[in-house]
């Protein structure tokens, strides 16, 4: 057979032989005559036989070569009727080459294409997930406006679908409609509402790209979803996450106000971020800045995905952190993307892109890692180029010196292009770095020595520019030039010599003449560059030393007069008219000299990237450095904050009228909507057990459908009853809703009496029926609705007030204040690390599939040392004192060691030398010593500080304190609950390990305490003022827990009181050092004791 | 999003077209030759270009650039990892990512392709879900699907798009369950003149291959993972876990992957296994040169340096190199001036060395820079940052798993400033 020839495809011969004897005789007399005429036509024409036969494997062959007639660039069109037919076929793969095929030439053969549409209606309908997505993917791709409405209500369709993929592939539907028929945008932005608030991670990454390309401006949708994607992100596919990401940067730059305070008042409020007391915000400018919980939310939430494998992930979230984070905390983005840099090359031109940027800002988020941006001689010359940008904006005058002999490297470089770059970047740091400038200059004096022609002319241009910025006596190295001259033939250097001449011709009055001279010899020959300048160096020479050049002046300026040029011409022209005195141009000659010799001010050296930063990070347009189509501006800073109530995602939300955006656009469908909402937390309801990871706000949502069932009978009636009708009882029912929240609260801790505090808020303020009443109230009138809208949120205020004291209520907009209960921190002054741990630790086991173990972290006390030890008194020392405190912090030396802190204090008259740290016993005892100090003057004191390796015992550590002349013997005893470290852990973990050290591992005990030590800020405060341990967050109001652990060998001890009615109180220790636990019980005793 | 892609060969033929909205003429790609001429060399081409109408980025990869088209501002990252992400699953189905390979499977790479992208955004990027909706091709299969008319597109549709882990699919099942990890550690350094190291950082990744039953829970714990500060994970660990306990706890996909990357930065200490004493030099006189190297051992932990080769790109003018090699041999290609000394085992003992004369072309300046060397070496059982691997446990299944960790030393960027 040879027709098999013809065929490049693989497979092909083989076909063609089955075609051969499948065929009828005609089609055999057309593939003999292959051989004869292989052209496209008759190519096609056996295929359009093969896709008519009934074999399936023949039908496959064609759509196989068809596709790759598509794949490369061929034409296939006219096949178009033959294949459209096979698009029911059964076989998977046929279909999948038909679907393919479709989408590529439909948009041609739009009345063909309507065939297959009743295939992909019917498809939609089908029980299986896969196939009703696959066909929505199809039936969108096909270009033809005549199915708009049909793809309309697939969409629809598809968005209500149960199955999560399914979501996913409508909203990618939308925005193929959207670019069908952008008519359709008021219909698709409320699918993209609907699929905002889906809670799959599968869907999220989707829609938000749906949102960003049919309605980036429409960010009240985002509002109610905030938080659920916030806590979303870690678990959505890495697509979907760096679309979320740079949707959220834009966001957050509409809603919150900037963390970027001024400089020294910035730095003073670091301890508020750190200590996570987010109390609400107030808007006076005098205030200290306080970050939005949900602007906190965004940056905790996407800090782990720094640690993606994907780079876009990495860079995402690195921009969100440059233009979201406060300054302070921009840093840590840093090392991600250092790493980034081992990356493919392609990777590496973007990041060093957005590091030269970043750069330039911020020196000193990069310089740590600046050996990082060291170049290869194999990198390519565009990643060179910006790695020698990023190490010029990394100078400083500290590391200056490495860098230029890391550029001294450079600029021997073979690739001469970038030893230009270099010699330029070496002039860039000798402006901006005085220090260097003159050892720039001589470096850069011998480059004009190198044999390079590009690199003596870059030389001499950098040196023009660095001469003009350093106007003082230079006149050796523009001498030097000078000689260089008639060995330069770059045009540009050699103009840039020119210039210097004559701009100093002053100060080289012997040379510039003869090199005027020079240049009138070889003026027809040179570059046209160079004849202006020689126009000027004559110039000016003729106005400060016409007596010796007048002559050579006119010659040149003659020659320019006849110039091919017609610059050259219209210079000589001007230049004439100025210098040379006439009758016409009497006046402006007079100041001829005033005009060509004027000082002038240096050219900047600066970087490419200045003006970078007006582009987002990580964007095309930043790589570009031009704006791109679709390039939404990243908006300032609001002054002030809109209205942050607008994210709490409630079953009702409260006053929406305080959000002006929201109410303006949901107003009129707001029915529908909270239908909606209702849905949705059924939905979640079911949700909730399958998916793994839960995020505060649904549970925050689910805490609120509990309070509705734990609530009376009646108000639940109500609630749900106004949900159904108009809007204005669904206010008064809000507001109930908050209520019953509120109650429920207190019902979680009983201790708080709720109704006696309602009661005599409402007393205080004067303010009307709160509670239960309220709801009652407003749910028979819904106008006196108006009224308890405006009082209920003060009360509210005020027992939020009582159930936590440590939140400060000072503003009006308090009525967020319910939903920063997941935020804020517990109402204790435990450590912040043990309440993050333990939402991380929730959150951790609800992604887990097997048992995981507890956490235990050690953490540094929050309670500072007040005791201070006497270790030696300066009777007995002859004028050496010491005391000693314990830290509580962990030990630098060794992990095992208990750190102290010893003062030493001179009290004598003569000075103490060399003070160190002599014999100990017993032998064992680990020390690790404290330098000796060499001279300690009469009146001064210094800290040292030593680490102890008590084991675990409270068997003092004896030792020599040495002077020169003497040695007193010491002893520090410590108290056992210095041998601990405070850790934290979660209430779960406490009782589980409890549980595990009874019997013999416990010492209990009934104490008696002193009326001032019941409130549990007391218990804490004695407690930790005899034992170094971290609270453990409690939910039982009359327990406290602590836990820590020995520092030498690492056991557990847990420390729990649990108050009784009385003023006594049971106090419980467990941990396996049983004698520490009876010597800890006796301490502890002994505290609670006092008053 | 991406509009469409080009696969251009290094020729400049553009051998495979698809596009993911509607058509856009090839013509486009005029912008990107003119940029590829003018960069000379293919590594030069900026990444990013830019048209009247449109934005191509592209990505050079196994002498294949990948270029695509773009539109509308999209992060540039986005588009570049997508490419490679491409290529690298081109590499996972066919062994290599080469023009050959793609134009012999061009229905696999289009069905492939079709289900990574929809409408310009990626769909499917992970393996392990590919490869249930389209098999990758073997001999076996080929042959019986000639002769029964299968495909190689899955009969059974992907689970694994909708499961909680879409990296692994369920019901794997082996008779011999194993677990077998990687670790691989590059030293990219640059080393002085003289000898000292001016930066050395590691780069770090463990490769897995995993061939459990059922649903295994693995956790990996390290020795030392305080070396470990700056990491990135496959999707599969639990980053909180390695936070709390810096330990690595997973549900492995199935197969070759992975599953972290370290970078241990230039201010930690590295050590540098091997020193290298040279000397280069040309005379201006005899147009000629002298080249001599020795290399030998020094922070090798008293392992062995294997396949060591020398690279150096010599300058222009250096016609062709005479040479003796005390050990293994030298090529030197006269058209790329490239001198490749290919050592092989280092012997303590005895230093290899490479010394004798180069012949420079007449009438051409010396070069002045010499040029640097750029060294390759393995060194087995050694992980030179000194990371190791405690235990593997595993959970969740009841058989018992043959466990296994390879550690290997490579060379990275290793270069020599002569």
């Amino acid at each position: 057979m040879s027709t098999g020839v013809s065929y490049n495809d693989q497979g092909g011969a083989e076909a063609a032989v089955e075609a051969g004897q499948e065929s009828t005789p005609t089609s055999s007399s057309t593939g003999a005559a292959f051989g004869l005429f292989s052209a496209d036509f008759k190519k096609n024409e056996d295929l359009k036989e093969m896709l008519e036969s009934n074999k399936e494997s023949l039908k496959l062959e064609a759509m196989k070569r068809i596709v790759g007639l598509i794949a490369k660039g061929k034409s296939a069109s006219e096949l178009f009727p033959a294949v459209v037919k096979n698009v029911a076929s059964k076989n998977i793969e046929l279909k999948k080459l038909v679907y393919v095929y479709l989408v590529r030439y439909a948009e041609k053969q739009q009345d063909l294409a309507l065939l297959s549409i009743s295939t992909f209606q019917r498809a939609l309908k089908d029980p299986n997930q896969f196939i009703r997505a696959s066909a929505l993917r199809v039936l969108s791709s096909i270009r033809v406006p005549i199915i708009v409405p049909i793809m309309m209500l697939a969409i629809k369709e598809a968005a209500a679908d149960l199955s999560p993929y399914v979501r996913k592939t409508s909203a990618h539907a939308i925005q193929k409609l959207y670019s069908l028929d952008p008519d359709q945008k008021e219909q698709l932005i409320e699918v993209i509402e609907k699929l905002l608030k889906d809670k799959s991670t599968l869907v999220a990454g989707s829609v938000v790209m749906a949102f960003e390309e049919v309605c980036p401006d429409r960010i009240d949708l985002i509002h109610k979803n905030y938080r659920k994607l916030c806590n979303l992100l870690v678990d959505v596919e890495e697509w979907g996450q760096v679309v979320i990401i740079s949707m959220l940067t834009r966001y957050a730059r509409t809603q919150f106000t900037s963390p970027w305070t001024e400089g020294a008042e910035f730095d003073e409020n670091k301890a508020f971020y750190d200590s996570d007391s987010e109390e609400k915000k107030d808007q006076t400018e005098a205030k200290p800045y306080i970050m939005d919980p949900d602007h906190r939310l965004l940056l905790r939430n996407t800090k782990p995905l720094l640690q993606s494998r994907n780079t876009a992930v990495v860079m995402a979230v690195a921009q969100l952190y440059w233009h979201l984070a406060p300054k302070h905390e921009v840093s840590i983005v840093t090392k991600s993307l250092v790493r980034l840099l081992r990356s493919h090359r392609e990777v590496q031109y973007i990041v060093l892109q957005n590091i030269a940027t970043m750069s330039i800002q911020r020196k000193g988020m990069f310089e740590p890692f600046i050996k990082s941006f060291y170049v290869r001689s194999t990198d390519a010359t565009h990643i060179k180029t910006l790695k020698l940008e990023i190490l010029t904006n990394l100078a400083n005058e500290a590391n200056i010196s490495t860098i230029l002999r890391e550029f001294q490297t450079y600029v021997k470089s073979q690739d001469k292009a970038f030893a230009a770059a270099t010699i330029q970047a070496i002039g860039r740091c000798a402006t901006n770095i005085s220090e260097v400038t003159d050892t720039c200059l001589n470096g850069l004096v011998l480059l004009l020595s190198n044999r390079d022609e590009t690199v003596v002319a870059e030389s001499i241009v950098v040196i023009k520019k660095l001469l003009q910025t350093q106007p003082t006596q230079h006149g050796d190295i523009i001498k030097h030039m000078a000689k260089l001259f008639d060995n330069v033939t770059v045009p540009m250097a050699r103009a840039s010599i020119l210039w210097l001449m004559g701009e100093y011709c002053e100060k080289v009055p012997k040379i510039a003449p003869d090199v005027l001279r020079k240049m009138a010899k070889t003026f027809t020959a040179e570059e046209d560059i160079v004849k202006l300048q020689t126009v000027n160096l004559a110039a000016k020479l003729y106005l400060t030393n016409s007596k010796q050049t007048k002559l050579l002046t006119q010659y040149i300026l003659n020659l320019g007069k006849y110039d091919q040029n017609y610059d050259i011409r219209d210079r000589t022209r001007f230049i004439r008219q100025l210098i040379v005195p006439n009758e016409k141009s009497g006046a402006l000659s007079k100041y001829a000299r005033r005009i060509l010799l004027a000082p002038k001010p240096a050219p900047g050296l600066e970087s490419a990237f200045k003006d970078r930063d007006r582009y987002q990070l990580g964007t095309l347009s930043h790589s570009l450095n031009l704006k791109a189509t679709g390039y939404q501006e990243l908006p300032d800073w609001p002054a002030v904050a809109p209205d942050q109530s607008v994210r709490n995602v409630e079953i009702v939300e409260p006053l929406r009228e305080s959000a002006p955006i929201v109410g303006k656009t949901k107003q009129p469908k707001s029915d529908k909507f909270y239908s909606d909402d209702e849905d949705e937390k059924e939905e979640e309801g079911s949700d909730s057990s399958g998916s793994g990871s839960e995020d505060s706000s649904s549970s925050s949502e689910e805490s609120g459908s509990e309070s509705e069932e734990e609530s009376s009978e009646d108000s639940e009636k109500t609630s749900s009853d106004s949900g159904k009708s108009s809007s204005g009882s669904e206010k008064s029912s809000s507001e109930s809703e908050s209520d019953q929240k509120k109650k429920k609260k207190t019902k979680k801790a009983p201790q708080k009496k709720s109704k006696p505090a309602g009661d005599s808020d409402s007393d205080e303020n004067g303010n009307g029926p709160v509670g239960q009443a309220s709801s009652s109230s407003s749910e028979s009138s819904s106008d006196s609705e108006s009224d308890s809208e405006s009082d209920s949120p003060a009360p509210k205020k005020k027992t939020e007030e009582k159930a936590k004291p440590k939140v400060a209520v000072n503003s009006k907009k308090e009525v967020s204040l319910l939903d920063l209960d997941d935020f804020s921190p517990a109402p204790t002054n435990a450590p912040k690390p043990s309440v993050l741990s333990q939402s991380l630790l929730s959150d951790l086991e609800g992604l887990s599939l097997s048992n995981i173990s507890s956490t235990v972290q050690v953490t540094t006390s929050s309670f500072g040392p007040l005791k201070t030890y006497e270790l030696l008194h300066h009777m007995t020392g002859k004028g050496l004192s010491a005391k000693y405190h314990f830290p509580r912090q962990p030990c630098l030396y060794q992990p095992s060691m208990v750190a102290v802190q010893v003062i030493l204090t001179n009290s004598s008259d003569h000075a103490l030398e060399e003070i160190h740290i002599g014999d100990q016993s017993p032998a064992s005892l680990n020390i690790h010593c404290f330098n000796t100090i060499e001279r300690l003057e009469p009146g001064a004191s210094v800290t040292v500080s030593m680490g102890i390796d008590f084991s675990d015992s409270t068997q003092a550590a004896n030792f020599q304190l040495c002077t020169k002349e003497d040695q007193f013997s010491v002893s520090i005893q410590p108290a056992v609950g210095e041998l601990l470290m405070a850790s934290t852990m979660t209430e779960q973990d406490f009782c589980k390990e409890q549980g595990k050290l009874q019997g013999m591992n416990e010492a209990s005990a009934t104490i008696t305490m002193a009326t001032a030590n019941a409130s549990r800020q007391a218990i804490n405060k004695q407690v930790l003022s005899v034992a170094n341990v971290g609270e453990v967050p409690s939910s039982q109001n009359n327990f406290s827990r602590f836990a820590g652990q020995t520092v030498s060998s690492r056991a557990l001890v847990l420390v729990s009181l649990e108050l009784s009615e009385s003023s006594g109180a049971l106090l419980t220790i467990n941990t396996e050092k049983s004698v520490m636990a009876s010597m800890l019980l006796q301490d502890l005793k002994q505290a609670f004791a006092q008053a | 999003m991406i509009h469409s892609l080009f696969v251009i060969n290094h020729l400049g033929d553009i051998f495979l077209e698809k596009h993911w909205k509607s058509v856009i003429s090839r013509s486009v790609c005029d912008y990107f030759f003119e940029a590829r001429e003018k960069a000379v060399d293919p590594e030069n081409v900026p990444p990013v270009l830019q048209t009247p109408h449109h934005y191509l980025i592209s990505i050079y990869r196994g002498k294949l650039f990948f270029l695509s088209v773009i539109q509308t501002e999209v992060p540039p990252l986005f588009v570049i990892e997508f490419l490679h992400r491409v290529a690298d699953t081109f590499q996972d189905y066919f062994g290599e990512c080469s023009e050959s390979v793609i134009s012999d499977n061009v229905v696999i790479v289009y069905e492939l392709l079709e289900e990574m992208l929809d409408n310009g955004f990626p769909l499917a990027t992970e393996s392990n879900v590919l490869k249930e909706m389209i098999r990758p091709p073997n001999i076996l299969r080929s042959v019986v699907n000639t002769l029964t008319g299968g495909s190689n597109v899955g009969e059974t549709l992907p689970q694994g798009q909708l499961s909680n882990i879409p990296w692994r699919r369920a019901g794997v099942k082996y008779t011999n369950n194993e677990a077998y990890f990687d670790v691989t550690e590059e030293i990219d350094a640059i080393v002085d003149k003289s000898g000292t190291t001016v930066s050395a950082e590691i780069q770090g990744v463990i490769e897995a291959c995993v061939k459990l039953s059922g649903m295994p829970d693995l956790t990996m714990s390290f020795m030392n993972p305080r070396l470990l500060d700056d990491v990135s994970f496959h999707p599969c660990v639990r980053f909180r876990r390695w936070e709390s306990e810096r330990v690595l706890s997973f549900i492995p996909p199935d197969g070759n992957f992975t599953l972290m990357t370290y970078h241990i930065s230039s201010q930690n200490l590295v050590a540098i296994p091997v020193y290298v004493k040279q000397s280069i030099s040309f005379f201006e006189a005899g147009s000629c040169g002298r080249l001599d190297i020795t290399i030998g051992p020094k922070q090798t932990m008293g392992k062995t340096v294997e396949d060591l080769k020398v690279t150096v790109h010599m300058p222009k003018a250096v016609l062709n190199a005479n040479l003796t090699a005390s050990q293994g041999n030298y090529t030197y290609d006269f058209t790329t001036k490239l001198l490749v000394w290919d050592i092989g085992k280092l012997n303590p003992q005895k230093l290899p060395n490479l010394r004798g004369s180069l012949s420079m072309q007449t009438g051409v300046p010396n070069p002045e820079e010499n040029p640097s060397l750029n060294i390759d070496l393995k060194i087995q059982q050694l992980a030179i940052s000194g990371l190791k691997v405690s235990r593997l446990d595993m959970y969740g299944e009841m058989y018992k798993p043959f466990k296994g960790v390879k550690y290997v030393t490579k060379a990275g960027k290793f270069q020599v400033r002569t």
